[in-house]
C-alpha cells in the first residue's frame, strides 16, 4: 500500500516538474535538467553496488559509454541500411531501424548490465578493492576498444544528427528531458523496491559483513552479481539517449571523469544509506555545477565536486541525509530542549562531550 | 616482424619496465603491505613531475636531482595524508568505501588544481642528457630511458635493504600481518605505517621526475597509470619489490612490443587487460603463494 502510494506520489511529482518546465517554456531548462535528471540516475545506480553492497565502482564512465556506444552503433546502422545490410535483410532493417529512443535505452541497459555481470564475474570473488581497481581498468580496455574501433568514428567522434521535432510532444530536447525524467523515477523506483526487499537485507549484509553473510547461507556472489547487473544496466540506461542530446560523441566526453566522479561523490554526499541520499545529492551537486559551469567554469566546478566528496567523507560520514537524521534525533538528555551545543555536536556528526 | 625491429622492442620494453618499476613501488608499499587502497598515487607522481618541471624553468637545475632534493617534502606530505586518513578512517574503523573515495577525491582535486595552474598543454624538461643516445650496431639505447631505469632500480635496490635489514623496515613488512605481535616487538603500529605510507608517497617524487624526462606531460597522464601501477602491483604479488620489478619488466616489454607491432593507440589496454586476466586467474601474483 505504501509502495502503491510512493509510485504514485513520484509519477505525479514527475509530471509536475514536466508540466511546469513546458509551462516556464525555456529550452535552456530542459538542457540543464537533462543533465541533473541523468546524474540522479547514475548517482542512484551506483549507490545499488556502491552504498547498499559497499563495493566501490570507478568505472562509471564505462557503463554509461558502453550505452551511449550501443546507441550510436545502432544509428550508424540505420542511417546506411544500404551499405551494412545485404538486400534479403535491407527491407526489414528498414521497417525496424532507426529505433526510437526508448527502445535504444533498453538496449543500452542491456549491453552495460552485461559488462557488469561480466566484470564482476571476473573479480567479486576477491577483496573490495579489487573490484575497485579492476573497474577503473574496465573504463580504460573499453575506451581503447572504441578509440580504435572504426566504424563508431574512433577517436574522430562520430555525429548524431537528430530530428528537431517528435509528433506529440513537439522539441526534441523536451522529449529527451522526458525520457531521462521517466529514467530517473524507474531508478529510484527500482533503488527503493531493492532497498524494502529480501534482496536488499542481502546487500546490506554483504556491506556490513561478507564472510558472516556467506557463514548464514546468504548467497553472496549471486547477490552481488545481481547488483553489478542492476547497476551496470541503470548506467547504460541513462547513457543511452546521450549521444542525441550532445549531437557529437567522442571517446574523450563519454569517458569524461567527470561521470565517475560525480556518480561517486553525489551518493557520498548525500548519503548511502537509502534511495534519498543519492537523489539529494545528485539534485544538489547537478544544480549547483550547472550554476558554477554558467557562472564560474567548468574545471572550477570540478574542483568544487572533489572537495565537497573529500570534506564529506572525512567529516560528515553519512552524507546529508545522515546529518539530517542525527539533527532531528539528538534531543540532548531526556526531554530537555536541544541547546546550541548538542545541535552542533549533533550537526557535526558526534555525542556531547565525545571528544 | 624483423629481428632488429623486435631486439629494439625488447630494449624499449626493459627500459620503460625499470621506470614502471619506480613508479609502481610507491603502491607495492601502501596497497601490497600496508593494505591502504592510494589510488591517487599517479596524482603524486604528477605532481613531482611538475616540480621538476617549474625547478627546470626556472633554475635550469636537473629534474631528477629536483626530485632528490624534493625527496623530504614529499615524505611530508605523505605523514599528512597518512594523519588524515588514519584519524579519519582506520582509527574509527571505517569501512574501506569511504578510504577509497578520499583517494579518488585526492586524485581528482590534485588533477583539477594541476590543469587550473598550468593548463591542459603538454609541458617537457631540459636536460644535457635528454636527447643522446647509444648505438650498438643497430640496437639504440636513449639516455633519457636508461637514466631513469638505473636509478629506478637502484632505489628499488635501496629499499629492498631497508626494508629487509633494519628493524624499522622489518616492522614495516609486519605491520599488516600482526599488530599486536608488532606492539610486544615496542614497536607503535601506527608509526610504522606512517613512516610507511610517507615513503612510498616520497618514491612517487623521483618517479614524477623520471616520468617528465622520459615524456612530455600534461595533469590527466596520470590516469593512464592507475592501470599499470596495480596491474604491476598485482602481477608482482602485491608485497613483494622483486616481484614488482620483474612483473613492471614483464609489462614494459609486453607494452613496448604491442606498440611496435600493432600501433600505440592500443598500448593502455595491455596493462588494465593483463590487470583483469591477472585477477580473474591468478590473483596471488607471479610470485605469490
Amino acid at each position: 500500500m505504501r509502495s502503491l502510494i510512493f509510485y504514485i506520489a513520484s509519477i505525479l511529482i514527475g509530471a509536475v516538474l514536466f508540466g511546469f518546465a513546458r509551462w516556464l517554456g525555456n529550452d535552456y531548462l530542459f538542457f540543464a535538467g537533462y543533465t541533473v535528471l541523468q546524474f540522479v540516475v547514475l548517482a542512484t545506480a551506483w549507490n545499488i553496488l556502491g552504498g547498499y553492497c559497499g563495493y566501490v565502482n570507478f568505472g562509471s564512465a564505462a557503463f554509461f559509454a558502453a550505452g551511449a556506444y550501443s546507441s550510436v552503433t545502432l544509428h550508424k546502422l540505420g542511417t546506411n541500411i544500404d551499405r551494412y545490410f545485404p538486400d534479403s535483410l535491407a527491407g526489414l532493417a528498414h521497417a525496424i531501424l532507426p529505433l526510437p529512443v526508448p527502445v535504444l535505452v533498453v538496449i543500452g541497459g542491456i549491453v552495460a548490465g552485461l559488462i557488469g555481470l561480466g566484470t564482476g564475474y571476473l573479480t567479486l570473488r576477491l577483496r573490495g578493492a579489487f573490484f575497485a581497481i579492476a573497474t577503473l581498468a574496465l573504463a580504460v580496455v573499453l575506451q581503447t576498444l572504441i578509440v580504435n574501433w572504426d566504424f563508431v568514428g574512433g577517436s574522430r567522434g562520430a555525429y548524431i544528427i537528430r530530428p528537431a521535432e517528435v509528433p506529440v510532444i513537439g522539441p526534441y530536447i523536451q522529449y529527451l528531458f522526458l525520457v531521462m525524467l521517466i529514467l530517473a523515477i524507474v531508478a529510484i523506483i527500482t533503488a527503493r523496491t531493492i532497498e524494502q526487499s529480501r534482496l536488499g537485507y542481502g546487500f546490506a549484509t554483504i556491506r556490513d559483513d561478507e564472510t558472516a553473510a556467506e557463514a548464514c547461507g546468504v548467497p553472496t556472489l549471486r547477490v552481488k552479481l545481481i547488483a553489478t547487473t542492476v547497476s551496470g544496466a541503470l548506467m547504460g540506461m541513462a547513457g543511452a539517449p546521450f549521444p542525441y542530446y550532445i549531437g557529437y560523441l567522442e571517446p574523450g566526453s563519454a569517458f569524461g571523469l567527470a561521470y565517475t566522479v560525480n556518480s561517486i561523490a553525489m551518493p557520498m554526499i548525500g548519503g548511502t544509506t537509502s534511495w534519498v541520499g543519492p537523489l539529494v545529492g545528485a539534485l544538489l551537486l547537478g544544480i549547483l555545477q550547472q550554476i558554477a559551469t554558467v557562472t564560474i567554469s567548468s574545471a572550477v566546478n570540478l574542483l568544487i565536486v572533489g572537495l565537497l566528496l573529500v570534506g564529506f567523507v572525512i567529516i560528515a560520514p553519512k552524507g546529508i541525509v545522515g546529518l539530517v537524521k542525527d539533527f532531528m534525533r539528538e534531543r540532548g538528555p531526556e526531554g530537555s530542549t536541544p541547546t546550541w551545543r548538542t545541535r552542533l555536536a549533533a550537526f557535526a556528526n558526534m555525542r556531547p562531550g565525545a571528544r | 616482424m624483423s629481428f632488429e625491429l623486435l631486439i629494439n622492442a625488447l630494449i624499449a620494453g626493459v627500459l620503460l619496465g625499470g621506470f614502471y618499476a619506480a613508479v609502481t613501488v610507491g603502491v607495492s608499499i601502501s596497497f601490497g603491505i600496508l593494505d591502504i587502497v592510494n589510488i591517487a598515487h599517479p596524482a603524486f607522481i604528477i605532481l613531482g613531475s611538475y616540480i621538476a618541471y617549474i625547478v627546470n624553468q626556472t633554475l635550469g637545475i636537473d629534474p631528477i636531482l629536483t626530485a632528490v632534493i624534493a625527496l623530504p617534502g614529499f615524505y611530508l606530505l605523505g605523514s599528512m595524508i597518512y594523519q588524515v586518513y588514519y584519524a579519519s578512517f582506520e582509527k574509527r574503523g571505517q569501512d574501506s568505501m569511504r578510504g577509497l573515495a578520499f583517494f579518488f577525491g585526492l586524485l581528482f582535486v590534485t588533477e583539477v588544481m594541476l590543469i587550473l595552474a598550468f593548463g591542459v598543454d603538454y609541458r617537457y624538461v631540459q636536460a644535457g642528457y635528454i636527447d643522446k643516445t647509444w648505438h650498438f650496431g643497430f640496437a639504440d639505447i636513449p639516455f633519457r630511458m636508461l637514466i631513469p631505469c638505473i636509478i629506478s632500480l637502484a632505489m628499488l635496490g635501496l629499499l629492498q635493504l631497508y626494508l629487509s635489514r633494519t628493524f624499522t623496515g622489518r616492522a614495516i613488512m609486519a605491520v599488516s600481518q600482526d599488530q599486536l605481535a608488532l606492539r610486544l616487538m615496542a614497536a607503535d603500529p601506527a608509526r610504522i605505517k606512517r613512516i610507511a605510507f610517507s615513503i612510498s608517497i616520497a618514491t612517487a617524487a623521483l618517479a614524477g621526475a623520471f616520468l617528465i624526462v622520459i615524456q612530455p606531460i600534461e595533469p590527466s597522464v596520470g590516469r593512464e597509470y592507475i592501470g599499470r601501477v596495480f596491474a604491476i602491483c598485482v602481477l608482482g604479488g602485491l608485497q613483494s619489490l622483486p616481484g614488482t620489478v620483474i612483473a613492471a619488466m614483464l609489462l614494459g616489454i609486453i607494452e613496448s612490443l604491442t606498440a611496435t607491432f600493432y600501433g600505440p593507440s592500443w598500448a593502455p589496454a595491455v596493462s588494465f587487460g593483463v590487470l583483469l586476466l591477472t585477477l580473474a586467474f591468478r590473483p596471488a601474483g607471479l610470485l605469490g603463494r
